[in-house]
């Protein structure tokens, strides 16, 4: 017997997050925008709506009107499924999130409801596969096009995010043993009343500095790198798969933004105000992070990148492990 | 029988955004090891030498204006001070003096935007906008002096096109004195970010002997430590009169060239500081009437003036038979002019040497075995124009 409230409340939950996230993302262009624009001494968009609000609108609908162009000698099937392969992973690691804890929708609902999609017992090894499924875009996108800069900015991407998603790993385990769970909602109350930076403080720059390098952001933007790569894998791609790209590479910062709040931050966990609000704040803090960094620092180099990854974060991250593992036993 | 290895060609340009303008590198590739790179040059040719010979002096200014346009007063005075070379004309200290602000400026001009896109072309796209804040400073005094922002033809044979306006001093010195707060600013940025000096130190190392023997001149040159400079060593305009520092590095690698380049902006500002307690009052035109314009204000009252004007404007002057070659020490190296002439109105022959030309020759020299990250950082570092190169 299906039990079709469940059925109604999860769809309805999916169809929310899934607006929220695309808003989000949408409006995280015009942030970014304004932020690196400030940053920069200039304005960022205002033409557009009230300091430029509706810009993202307008530029959604310019990419949708542009003509989609796929090369000769691309592979057209590669071609096309490459950057759904990119956003699809995306969206779907909001599934696991928890936004916040039971609510009833200031008295709505009689039984309170988790503000959550799903509560699975692996969500964090779900996000990471997720994150992995989400290079192949990169990969396909740059191979397929039959160019040669975007077949390079394929083969830095990939090159790179298998070397960051080992660090980036390595790095939330500490978490995982102090927890004792891969469950996010676990994670989140067992940090109730200390956040887990403050055990893991090392863990956390480490997050931070391999999730950017996962985001693709500068200064770890080697598969884009505009002056070098012109626009890597995505150089030949126009319309709305060159939008998909960027909807992905917005929504995964969100993921990571959102994640390392869960992880680290304490999740919705905070004094005054509604959960859900304490969640955003806190991750937009970082996502304002992430653009400050972008506007400040140059590029790497691809072979400094990866030797940082492997000589200097792997080993830190393995080091970081030891000692916690010897701190909990030291301390049982 | 040899197995040929077989390289990955990759065609940088003529259409790259790091390129700083249309060059084209060739670059073969072994992974993303540069095994040769060949510059391809000539997209930007538009036979400024050829079309010399068909103009007058007076109007070959404008052409010159077009070959760095990034410090186009430079190549104004280069070019003059070749014709009043051979000419034997004296210039008036008053425009002397101008002559070294406006070369100053247009120093710190070309630097700027050398730091703008060499920082931009390594990831580091905010100090783009703090620099083009300063340019847009000194692009708006040449508009006060000439009406003209990137092509001013303001420094004339035998002088200047006008005097200073008013409140042209004013907002000189305002400019030099939040200038060198404003190089600290960028220094603060990017001079000891971990990831800048990753980026250019021991990467594009040329040696002093090499870099003598392709014969480099201007930052390039004296990044490997060789002390050469036009302004100390031929001085031009009254420069042995201004205390400065030529600044050098020790390496030749990329960091030491933008750390001369940095100096160099201190420097210029030091002078642009001399030259503003040094300016006399007086003439800014030789006392030459058959090749200096009269004043405008008499050319609309006199009709003997109007008639002056009229008869340069169209004929030109006519140049004694003879040779010279005349350099200044421009943003980016030697600049000079070499004018023959036969006694007409218009040069026999006008070649034009340029550093840009000679210091791109090296950068196959300079990129080999590096990766292609380090190309764009090179090219943004031996700091080129396609305007000169090309001509």
């Amino acid at each position: 017997m299906i039990d079709w409230s469940l059925v109604i409340f999860t769809f309805v939950k999916v169809v929310v997050v899934f607006a929220c996230v695309m808003l989000c993302v949408a409006y995280l262009t015009w942030i970014e925008r304004k932020v690196i624009g400030h940053i920069q001494i200039r304005v960022g968009p205002m033409y557009a709506g009230w300091h430029g609000l509706l810009q993202p609108i307008a530029d959604g609908i310019k990419l949708f009107f542009k003509e989609d162009i796929i090369p000769r000698n691309a592979n057209k099937f590669l071609f096309i499924l490459a950057p759904t392969l990119s956003i699809i992973p995306a969206l779907m690691t909001f599934a696991v999130i928890p936004f916040g804890d039971y609510t009833t929708f200031f008295g709505l609902l009689k039984n309170p409801e988790p503000m959550r999609i799903a509560e699975l017992n692996v969500g964090i090894l779900y996000i990471f596969a997720l994150a992995g499924l989400g290079s192949y875009g990169v990969v396909f996108g740059g191979w397929s096009a039959n160019n040669k800069y975007a077949l390079m900015g394929a083969l830095r991407g990939s090159a790179q995010m298998i070397s960051y998603e080992l660090a980036l790993t390595l790095s939330v385990i500490g978490v995982i043993m102090i927890s004792g769970s891969l469950n996010l909602v676990e994670i989140v109350n067992a940090q109730k009343n200390v956040w887990n930076v403050v055990y893991q403080p090392v863990a956390f720059i480490m997050y931070l500095i391999c999730g950017i390098a996962e985001l693709n952001r500068t200064p770890f933007d080697m598969p884009e790198a505009e002056s070098e790569l012109v626009a890597g894998f995505h150089a030949d791609y126009s319309s709305m798969k060159f939008a998909m790209f960027f909807m992905a590479e917005y929504a995964n910062m969100i993921t990571v933004a959102s994640l390392a709040t869960t992880l680290f931050l304490g999740g919705w966990h905070g004094p005054f105000l509604p959960p859900l609000v304490w969640f955003m704040i806190k991750v937009f803090i970082l996502i304002f992070f992430f653009i400050w960094v972008r506007a400040t620092y140059p590029r790497v180099r691809f072979d400094q990148l990866m030797k940082l990854g492997w000589k200097v974060m792997v080993p830190i991250a393995l080091a970081n492990i030891f000692v916690t593992g010897l701190v909990m036993m030291l301390l049982n | 029988m040899s197995e040929q290895k077989k390289y990955m060609t990759l065609n940088m340009g003529p259409q790259h955004p790091a390129t700083h303008g249309v060059l084209k590198v060739i670059l073969e590739l072994e992974g993303e090891v540069i095994h040769r790179a060949i510059p391809v040059i000539g997209h930007l040719h538009r036979g400024v030498e050829k079309l010399g010979e068909s103009k007058t002096y007076i109007q070959n200014i404008v052409y010159t204006d077009r070959l760095d346009y990034t410090s186009a007063m430079i190549n104004n005075l280069a070019y003059c001070l070749a014709v009043e070379k051979l000419m034997n004309i004296e210039v008036p200290e008053r425009a002397k003096v101008i002559r070294v602000i406006m070369s100053e400026l247009s120093r710190i001009a070309a630097h700027l935007i050398w730091l703008a896109t060499h920082a931009l072309d390594i990831g580091a796209m905010t100090l783009y906008f703090y620099c083009f804040r300063e340019r847009e400073k000194i692009l708006d005094m040449w508009e006060m002096v000439s009406g003209q922002r990137l092509t001013p033809s303001y420094i004339r044979i035998g002088g200047l096109l006008a005097d200073l306006p008013e409140g042209f001093m004013d907002k000189l010195k305002e400019f030099v004195d939040t200038f060198d707060a404003h190089v600290d600013e960028y220094d603060k940025l990017l001079s000891k970010n971990p990831i800048w000096l990753a980026r250019t130190k021991d990467i594009g190392i040329i040696s002093a002997e090499d870099a003598i023997s392709w014969g480099l001149t201007g930052p390039a040159l004296r990044g490997s430590g060789v002390k050469f400079d036009y302004r100390k060593a031929q001085p031009y305009c009254g420069y042995e009169e201004y205390e400065f520092d030529v600044p050098v590095g020790s390496k030749g690698d990329n960091y030491d060239r933008y750390l001369v380049r940095m100096e160099e902006l201190r420097q210029s500002n030091r002078i642009l500081k001399q030259a503003i307690k040094r300016l006399p009052e007086g003439p800014i035109k030789a006392h030459v009437p058959e090749i200096v314009f009269p004043d405008k204000d008499l050319v609309l009252k006199n009709i003997e003036a109007l008639i002056h004007q009229f008869k340069i404007g169209c004929g030109g002057f006519t140049v004694p038979k003879g040779e010279v070659y005349a350099s200044v020490e421009n943003a980016k190296g030697e600049l000079g002019f070499y004018i023959v002439s036969d006694g007409s109105s218009m040069p026999y022959r006008f070649r034009i040497k340029s550093s840009c030309f000679v210091n791109l020759s090296a950068l196959p020299e300079i990129v080999k075995g590096s990766m292609i990250a380090d190309v764009v950082a090179v090219i943004g570092s031996i700091d080129i124009v396609l305007g000169e190169i090309d001509r």
